[in-house]
């Protein structure tokens, strides 16, 4: 298993290098000197000139690029053009807005889609099986920000349940925290929910027609112990597999979802980043999302190991 | 030694199992197949029964309807008495009561039948919990017996290991520790030595007739191997097409095959050396197809790939009756015993 | 279990007519409510795209004196913040989307399609390094990318059919890969290498047939989340520009008259879910036709 490990830690850190140089290049290909829009509006030729020198434009690019790595890995990631503040620090607010959104919504998606996946699964053709699926079908179908305002127009504006919109931090106040995060979490989650309850459900399908199950039954286990300890310990690494390849989509969904919700996250900051054209924020938000995704990446893979006896003792001995 | 077999399974007694007209069916998308069309059977404590037959010919769901481990779609009729009680009345937590505890199941593919995800200690003492209250290094101490019992070497050391890391003879072993773990009355083993060569083979028989001697387990054996059947078996039942064609004790099976399509199994008249065992013979193969089982003509459901059919086998369904003066030899058949060439002279 | 008994040759089971066979898939299809209501929903989704817009008038006439109408006899499903009429709208927007999700799959297919058969084909040489990054680029949260292409060429429609296209590759090299190394496999592949059959030979007459029936279904796949990604671009401002109607910018509107006027955010919504449910159910009953060992 170290050695399993190893070898993802080596080639994440060589994706997140790739992944600096290509954002790296992408900035300097935009069109227009970015001296020039950071110089603002009307600058002189001897501002730009000193901008360019400010921000070491003027070296070659490779010089450039580790000046751009030295910054990066001391945590410097430039400033907002917007409101002058410094990214990282925009960044350490938002990004654990988002965390919370992520996780709550992943919660609903796991609790739900696992478990209504698994109880189509064990009773396939049943009535509870096609309810199920037919509400699994149209999870995927609805776009998830539409479902988001069909919840703001149901609970908010016409049952006046819940806060339309608005963030409080947690550590503010955590009952109106989740009181406000509750009903984006669940629209996020929905869709994902969905995808789970498929994917389950058909892994489930998969492990329940297995030989272990069968030999499983012939030793008189309960129907919830066959489902839920011998076929269902076989489906989760299919379980961890979706999550891992629905991150991205978990990711694009926070982006949505934070724009309905008036929900100031790294989502939302993504967007007005880029209709205000704030480059240095757009770099990092990229940068960001590549590294984040690549870590929950590698945590995929660490789960799918320890839930697999097989890889997790190859590793062990064999790397 | 066989006489010392048959014996033991004669003098029994009251029959431990008996399966009377068991008929069973499944519903496909392509209408009703009768997998199973009135079998009736019984097995003696201590008795190892081998049922043979072709692939479809329903040896394997006349095995399984006993636990009643059958595909959700199956319909069951007929009596299934295990020591009076029949078990084709049980409710599903009455069945889940019997299974792995009076009757256990070793499976065809020692590959899959264990959890890939559970170490061997985990998935024998399940079986413990589930039947016996042991406490847990009770239980522990009861899967190192039955390691030991099945012959795997280092039984403390494996409790840890997980399936992938066993060879396929030990699996298979493992998955008899399983079944004979709540010391069950009945095991049925259903093609358990096909996967595996053959001095593992030889293994696994020995652990069998071990739990025979020593547990006086009854043993029904769904094998296609001839050279197993010899081994092991005091009492044979050929199927064919859902039904039993022949019926006999192993040495008057392998001496005076009656049906045409036991001897077509056979080959020819088998030869001292086929019987000790040592020589594995398959069964040979027989021109034609296993009649559709959807449908059910009143003849002899063999006749259409009978060397030696006469207008009377298509006319009518033989029954399976007593013949000659042999113990409880059985066959459906109008013309026992009949050779392709003397049916060609008559 | 061995067969000891002689089954029909396999040989024999491919001879089986080909029109048989189709017979056969249709009727397998036929069969399953599911799967029709989804042909028939895909179907009247294409009437609407390509026919509606000339059916329901000028979907960007402004009528300042009917803002925010309600459905009525003179505009079934009501009108927006200009006037302008909901239905003319819903019908050009179905154009915007059918061509979002066209174009944008037809541009996967052509880029995907070759990477994939040379992947598969060439396995020593090529595959780990593809697939190593299909699964890199396969879960990168493609709004970002979107969001990245927008920041740099500027919204528009065909940036989002480039984004979303270039989103969809890495499904249609790993499917095509799939069917290269399955059909790789088989005797008559095998025997045709062995026979020495040029790559192209077999790239084209073998592997692509085999192939076509997993892209079939993955286009039912591709276009309806193209559909949803469209919208969703549009939505945030990123994709399709006003005056244009998109399904994604008439719910932005509805967005911001949530309150005074929510008939705004029904229709959009609802057509955008029937129709990707259409291309889901469709694609379900594709799949079962042609895999029905998948049919779970």
């Amino acid at each position: 298993m170290g050695w399993y490990l190893l070898r993802r830690l080596g080639a994440a850190v060589i994706v997140v290098l790739i992944a600096s140089v290509v954002v790296f290049l992408g900035v300097r290909a935009l069109p227009g000197d970015p001296a020039v829009v950071l110089a603002g509006e009307n600058p002189t030729p001897q501002v730009i000139a000193s901008i360019r020198e400010q921000y070491g434009l003027d070296k070659p690019l490779p010089v450039q690029y580790f000046d751009y790595l030295k910054h990066l890995v001391t945590g410097d990631l430039g400033q907002s053009t917007q409101d002058k503040l410094p990214v990282s620090q925009i960044l350490a607010n938002r990004i654990p807005v988002t965390l919370e959104l992520a996780v709550l919504a992943m919660l609903v998606a796991i609790v739900v889609g696992v478990l209504f996946g698994t109880i189509a699964a064990a009773r396939r053709g049943k009535f509870s099986d096609y309810t199920a699926t037919g509400f699994g079908l149209l999870g995927l179908s609805v776009p998830h920000f539409w479902l988001g305002l069909l919840a703001i127009l149901l609970f908010a504006v016409k049952l006046r349940w819940l806060p339309a919109s608005g963030y409080v931090p947690f550590s503010e106040n955590p009952a109106q925290n989740l009181e406000r995060m509750i009903l984006p979490a669940v629209v996020l989650g929905t869709g994902f929910a969905a995808v789970l309850m498929r994917q389950t459900r058909s892994a489930m399908l998969g492990a329940l027609s297995a030989d272990y199950v069968r030999t499983a039954r012939s030793k008189g286990l309960s129907g919830p112990r066959v489902v839920g300890v011998h076929a269902l310990r076989n489906s989760l690494t299919t379980v961890v597999t979706v999550l891992g390849l629905q991150l991205g989509g978990l990711i694009s969904g926070a982006v949505v979802t934070e724009q309905i919700f008036v929900i100031p996250g790294f989502g939302k900051l993504t967007v007005d980043a880029v209709l205000t054209r704030n480059y240095p924020v757009i770099e990092a938000v990229v940068l960001v999302t590549v590294v984040g995704y690549i870590v929950v990446n590698l945590l995929v893979d660490v789960a799918y190991a320890a839930l697999n006896p097989r890889i997790r003792l190859a590793g062990a001995t064999n790397g | 030694m066989t006489q010392q077999r048959s014996a033991a399974g004669r003098r029994a007694g009251t029959p431990l199992l008996s399966v009377e007209d068991l008929h069973v069916s499944f519903g496909t998308e392509d209408g009703l197949v009768q997998a199973v069309k009135g079998v009736s059977l019984t097995l003696a404590p201590g008795e190892i029964l081998a049922l043979c037959g072709e692939s479809g010919s329903g040896k394997s769901v006349t095995a399984m309807s006993v636990p009643r481990l059958l595909p959700p779609t199956a319909r069951v009729s007929g009596a299934v008495r295990l020591d009076g009680r029949d078990l084709v009345q049980l409710n599903a937590s009455e069945l889940r009561a019997l299974r792995g505890s009076d009757v256990s199941v070793v499976f065809q593919e020692p590959m899959t039948s264990l959890n890939p995800s559970f170490t061997v200690g985990f998935q024998i003492t399940e079986v413990l919990h589930r039947h016996e209250k042991l406490s847990r290094r009770a239980a522990r101490a009861r899967a190192v017996e039955l390691l030991e019992l099945v012959g795997i070497p280092d039984p403390a050391g494996r409790l840890k290991e997980y399936p992938h890391q066993l060879s396929g003879g030990m699996r298979q072993r493992v998955m008899i520790a399983i079944a004979v773990a709540c010391e069950p009355r009945i095991l049925i083993a259903d093609e358990p030595t096909t996967a595996l060569d053959v001095t593992i083979q030889a293994g696994v028989l020995d652990v069998f007739r071990s739990l025979r001697d020593r547990l006086g387990t009854a043993i029904v054996l769904i094998t296609h191997d001839l050279g197993v059947v010899a081994d092991i078996a005091d009492r044979v039942a050929v199927m064919y097409a859902g039904r039993i064609v022949e019926q006999a004790e192993v040495t008057e099976l392998f001496a005076r095959p009656l049906h045409p399509y036991t001897r077509g199994l056979l080959g020819a008249l088998p030869s001292a050396a086929r019987l000790d065992g040592t020589q594995r013979r398959r069964l040979r193969e027989i021109p034609g197809m296993v009649p559709a089982p959807y449908s059910d003509p009143d003849e002899c459901p063999f006749a259409p790939r009978c060397p030696i059919a006469a207008d009377d086998c298509t006319a009518s369904r033989p029954s399976l009756d007593r013949q000659g003066d042999g113990d409880g030899h059985l066959a459906a058949c109008f013309h026992p015993g009949l050779s392709t060439v003397e049916a060609v002279d008559a | 279990m061995a067969d000891v008994l002689t089954t029909p040759a396999p040989a024999a089971v491919a001879v089986a007519g080909r029109s048989d066979r189709w017979r056969r898939m249709w009727r397998r299809f036929y069969r399953k409510p599911m799967s029709l209501t989804g042909l028939i929903l895909v179907v009247l989704f294409l009437l609407l795209a390509l026919l509606g817009p000339a059916l329901f008038g000028d979907p960007t006439a402004v009528h300042f004196d009917d803002v925010l109408g309600a459905p009525s006899g003179a505009h079934l499903l009501g009108t927006d913040d200009l006037g302008r009429d909901q239905l003319a709208r819903i019908a050009s927007g179905a154009r915007v989307s059918l061509e979002a999700g066209v174009l944008s799959t037809a541009l996967a297919m052509v880029v995907g399609i070759p990477i994939g058969l040379v992947a598969g084909f060439y396995r020593r040489y090529l595959d780990s390094v593809v697939m190593r990054a299909v699964d890199v680029v396969l879960s990168f949260p493609f709004l970002v990318f979107a969001v990245g292409l927008a920041a740099i060429l500027g919204p528009s429609l065909r940036n989002v059919v480039f984004a979303l296209g270039v989103s969809q590759i890495p499904a249609i090299v790993r499917i095509t890969r799939g069917e290269v190394l399955s059909v790789r496999e088989q005797d008559f592949v095998a025997g045709a290498i062995a026979d020495g059959a040029n790559d192209a030979t077999i790239l084209f007459r073998y592997v692509l047939p085999n192939a076509a029936n997993a892209l079939i279904v993955q286009a039912t796949v591709a276009i309806p989340a193209a559909i949803i990604g469209e919208a969703t671009l549009s939505f945030l401002g990123l994709g399709v520009q006003p005056p244009t109607p998109s399904w994604g910018v008439m719910l932005t509107t509805a967005q911001q008259f949530l309150s005074q006027a929510p008939w705004l955010a029904v229709w959009p919504g609802v057509m955008i879910a029937v129709t990707t449910l259409g291309f889901n159910l469709l694609g379900d009953g594709l799949r079962d036709v042609i895999d029905p060992r998948s049919a779970r």
